[in-house]
């Protein structure tokens, strides 16, 4: 952990000289001549009004802390927390097609908990999660641990990872649409099968199904693994596979009791990424399969261009609550604050 | 002997990189190629000619809906969310540097941001213009839609970024004479230079592209992203893919862009040091 300045006073005697000839080193050298020149002037004879000066911001320290979160907090205060507790309030009021009547109602909850359309979706939503979550997981590590310990230069491990990152910076619906040639009844799959000889007729399939929703969610949310696995990788100091190797470990007794070991707080870190994404997920759902699947978002958007707003809301905290049990089930592996 | 079953390893591994790089790119290009479709071609392969013909079909207002107005829509959103994201995650990663009372509320409550359903937030936010009685609009609730999600990549970017930094530079130039403000302009901010232009990048994308979060906040007129959803559903000629391609290669050039300052920012360090 750091150590905090006002603490460190006492030790800033000693550590001064020290510090005065890193500046000149580094930072410092970036000035203006003429600046370094006044700087030091200033900083001679005043160094003990500089000190002085220092012990009386001490007090206002805090406040410029307070100050500097204050939009942070403001922004996340009225686009975040303020919706969210609406969202909960709603959940609980009345409507119909003309508007919203404030009220407390259990109703919104028992018509959706007591459908098997609300409970089948749920299933057909998790099952989607798992899938992807499955596939993102053995993908993101495979080309995380390529890159970190088959890849010898740094530059080509930046390129190369650069080569990954850049596609998951562009529009997912760009990146949807982009499936619908390769994967359709005359796309570039189909038509090389039939050339092949492999099938007498085009698999249907491919695209507009269950199939193509997991590859979509796959395609669009891999990165969310791969980045947060390569950071933890290239963290493992390089000795302790060295070390496992000279007491006689085959590389799979390597990957899987040094490397998967180290690798797990990489691992739930980009869980946690793709879970809530695809938990969440309702436009690659309803694009890929061709509107016949369906997920617990997609239902929640229906109900809003219905207007039914409450109906909607009770199932957003539902949605909401199992979201967060399952991010709080993957932190039991980790503190993030630790990994960052 | 070990280094014979490396090096099978090795090939493995590459080519499984290989296919996840064709993964990746493979229907990306598909659909680069197929938006030079000729006049009389479908939506997929084989080439029916080459032509720009969709090309000049995207700019036409009636053929699909308001392109060049979402586009300038989208890339004014993109850069409002660039700039706050940047100011507010620098000033948020200055302020976590010390610890402060309700510091670790805070720092939960932007992860808590991330991980809370896009669409959630967008019904939420929804509502509450709604129950205020204010019209959404992208410039506003669909803005502090968009931070909600740019936000926490840029804080937490800032966050790992200070924890590595040391304080020994700031405590030099404190030293030597330095005010707060010149201590946080001639030494943190040159070195910290190449991350907030990240920020930025992250901020800009992720706004351009974001879709769910916009849905019930953008108010009358649409972003690019929804404009493009909606069109999934109702055009069925390669127009699509000319816009796809157009939006696509915009994005890549952003981000080309954004690597070019950060590369130039980096050498120019290590020159000075």
């Amino acid at each position: 952990m750091r150590v905090r300045h006002e603490s460190s006073l006492p030790l800033r005697e000693g550590w001064g000289g020290v510090f005065r000839l890193l500046l000149h080193h580094r930072g410092f050298r970036n000035l203006p001549e003429g600046r370094q020149m006044a700087m030091i002037a200033s900083t001679e004879p005043n160094e003990r009004i500089g000190r002085g000066r220092s012990r009386g911001l001490r007090l206002p320290f805090a406040a410029i802390c307070y100050l500097q979160a204050t939009p942070l907090l403001l922004i996340l205060g009225f686009f975040f927390i303020l919706p969210i507790l609406m969202i909960i309030v709603v959940s609980f009021w009345d409507y119909d097609f003309a508007g919203l009547y404030p009220d407390f109602l259990t109703m919104n909850y028992t018509d959706t908990l007591g459908s098997w359309v609300t409970w089948k979706t749920y299933l057909n939503t998790l099952k989607f999660t798992v899938l992807t979550w499955a596939l993102t997981l053995v993908i993101g590590f495979g080309v995380a641990y390529f890159l970190a310990f088959h890849i010898r230069t740094t530059t080509m491990q930046m390129v190369l990872f650069l080569v990954c990152t850049v596609p998951f910076l562009t529009s997912n619906i760009v990146r949807m649409i982009s499936w619908i040639p390769v994967l359709g009844r005359n796309g570039l799959v189909n038509s090389a099968l039939i050339k092949l000889g492999i099938v007498p007729e085009p698999i249907e399939w491919l695209l507009y199904s269950d199939f193509a929703v997991v590859l979509a969610l796959v395609h669009l949310n891999t990165l969310f693994m791969v980045t947060p696995i390569f950071n933890t990788l290239m963290r493992i100091d390089r000795s302790l596979i060295e070390a496992a190797r000279d007491c006689g470990a085959s590389d799979w007794q390597v990957l899987w009791n040094v490397i998967l070991p180290l690798a797990k707080p990489g691992m739930a870190i980009g869980s946690i990424f793709v879970v809530t994404l695809v938990m969440a997920d309702f436009s690659t759902v309803q694009v890929m399969s061709g509107g016949q699947s369906a997920s617990v978002a997609l239902m929640m958007k229906n109900q809003m261009s219905l207007l039914q707003y409450p109906a909607a809301a009770a199932n957003a905290v539902v949605l909401l609550f199992v979201v967060l049990l399952m991010v709080a089930a993957i932190l039991r592996v980790v503190d993030i604050r630790k990994e960052l | 002997m070990t280094r014979e079953t490396r090096s099978k390893e090795f090939h493995i591994l590459a080519a499984f990189f290989a296919l996840f790089v064709l993964f990746l790119y493979g229907p990306l290009s598909a659909i680069l190629i197929l938006s030079f479709q000729g006049p009389d071609g479908g939506l997929t392969f084989p080439l029916n000619g080459v032509s720009l013909h969709w090309f000049y079909n995207l700019f036409e207002k009636q053929a699909v809906g308001d392109f060049g107005a979402s586009f300038r829509r989208s890339f004014a959103l993109g850069l409002m969310v660039m700039v706050a994201n940047v100011v507010v995650a620098l000033l948020a990663g200055l302020a976590f540097r010390n610890r402060f009372r309700g510091s670790t509320a805070l720092f939960y409550l932007t992860v808590a941001s991330l991980v809370v359903p896009s669409i959630i937030i967008s019904l939420g936010i929804g509502v509450v213009f709604q129950q205020l009685g204010l019209k959404p609009a992208w410039h506003s609730s669909g803005f502090g839609a968009h931070l909600t999600w740019t936000l926490p990549f840029g804080v937490l970017i800032m966050f790992a970024v200070f924890n590595r930094f040391s304080p020994a530079y700031e405590e030099a130039a404190r030293d030597l004479g330095a005010t707060p403000w010149q201590t946080f302009r001639h030494v943190v901010l040159p070195m910290i230079a190449p991350s907030l232009i990240g920020v930025g990048l992250f901020g800009f994308t992720l706004s351009y592209d974001e879709f769910a979060r916009t849905l019930m906040t953008s108010g009358t007129y649409n972003t690019l992203p929804l404009e493009i959803y909606a069109m999934t559903t109702n055009v069925t000629t390669p127009v699509l893919y000319a816009l796809g391609t157009v939006t696509t290669l915009f994005s890549f050039t952003i981000i080309l862009v954004a690597l070019a300052i950060i590369l130039v920012l980096r050498r120019r360090q290590a020159k000075t040091s």
